[in-house]
């Protein structure tokens, strides 16, 4: 019996180590749990991209549930993402939100006319401080929001189709089912 | 430049072929040199901040060191290039002259980036395990080492050293 006693401390290793591989390839380990979840968006007022005389505030968004989607066009895995935008856009049942992040508006123009406008509505945060308060670090990033302003989901770095249907579709189902 | 010149008319006086070879081969090289030295002189003045003395720069240091940067995960904030967290440097030292704490500051951090943005966590209901695991680990050896020796004194083995087994090497 006592000779076994190495061979379960092996195996007791084996599964710790088992153990970190699998949590580490079931999700992105660099991505942070937002403390904001389930919590109120933060205020924003920020001008359109395409309009910087008109700016558009979480108060105007309130009553409809919507997806925000921080992206910018130097941001190489929005250029992955973005088809991904493209197709699933019109199939949400929610409007998508472009929050253009730390970019040049010339360029984010530029990049989407050369990639496609998944948008409805597009603000941009130049300098990027709107962001902090969102807790954005990095591009891409997804907020569901839902109509009474309430941060319900947050996909950190690109949206594939997997996530789009094992994890944002269910969520946004969820929030269209709240609805009175 | 005088130096370039000089040394440039005196190949030039030399060797005419090879003067104009050597001339571009030497601006090349003070090209080169002036490149790698902007990127030094770059690197060097990341970005100036005006602190209002030198107790607020080195308060600032202090606290940026012990913020991680929520991007390049293994960098503090006081290291990263990364451009947010330039950009939270900037925030901090924005509520630095607005008279925050540093406690404040933490908070402010916490509260979008969560406890993850600092280095030295908290002890919580989710973080006993991190503060507490090695001495778990610690206190398994012990328990084994201790099996192992009663039970070494109940039978009353007692391994002999063998020396003289021959080899001497």
């Amino acid at each position: 019996m006592s000779r076994l006693v190495p061979f379960f401390g092996f195996v007791l290793l084996v599964a710790l180590l088992g153990f970190g591989i699998w949590w580490n390839t079931g999700h992105d380990p660099s991505a942070i749990p937002s403390p904001l979840l389930d919590k109120p968006a933060p205020e924003f007022n920020l001008p359109k991209l395409y309009e910087p005389t008109a700016t558009v505030s979480k108060r105007d968004l309130l009553g409809k549930p919507y997806l925000l989607n921080v992206f910018a066009s130097w941001c190489v895995e929005c250029g992955a993402e973005h088809p991904v935008l493209q197709a699933e856009a019109p199939t949400l049942g929610v409007a998508l939100i472009g929050y253009n992040y730390k970019d040049a508006p010339d360029d984010a123009k530029a990049w989407l006319a050369e990639h496609g406008n998944p948008y409805s509505v597009l603000i941009a945060d130049v300098p990027g401080t709107t962001a902090i308060d969102f807790g954005v670090y990095g591009a891409p990033e997804s907020f569901l929001i839902d109509g009474k302003g309430v941060i319900r989901y947050k996909h950190i770095g690109p949206l594939t189709s997997d996530v789009v249907t094992s994890e944002l579709k269910p969520a946004i189902a969820v929030l269209l089912k709240e609805k009175p | 430049m005088q130096l370039l010149r000089s040394s440039a008319a005196c190949a030039r006086t030399r060797l005419p072929t090879k003067s104009v070879r050597a001339e571009g081969a030497l601006l090349r090289i003070l090209f080169a040199a002036m490149l790698f030295f902007a990127g030094v002189m770059h690197a060097q003045a990341i970005e100036p901040m005006p602190f209002a003395n030198h107790a607020q720069e080195l308060r600032f240091q202090h606290l940026t060191e012990q913020l991680r940067c929520p991007m390049c995960q293994n960098e503090t904030l006081a290291d990263s290039n990364a451009p947010i967290a330039r950009d939270l440097r900037n925030q901090i030292f924005q509520m630095m002259q607005h008279g925050s704490s540093d406690d404040q500051i933490k908070q402010y951090l916490v509260e979008r980036y969560s406890k993850f943005v600092l280095y030295d966590p908290p002890l919580t209901a989710g973080t006993w395990l991190l503060w507490f695991g090695p001495l778990l680990f610690l206190l398994a050896g012990a328990i084994a080492v201790a099996v192992v020796i009663r039970k070494r004194d109940r039978s009353g083995a007692i391994v002999e050293p063998s020396i003289e087994n021959g080899d001497d090497w």
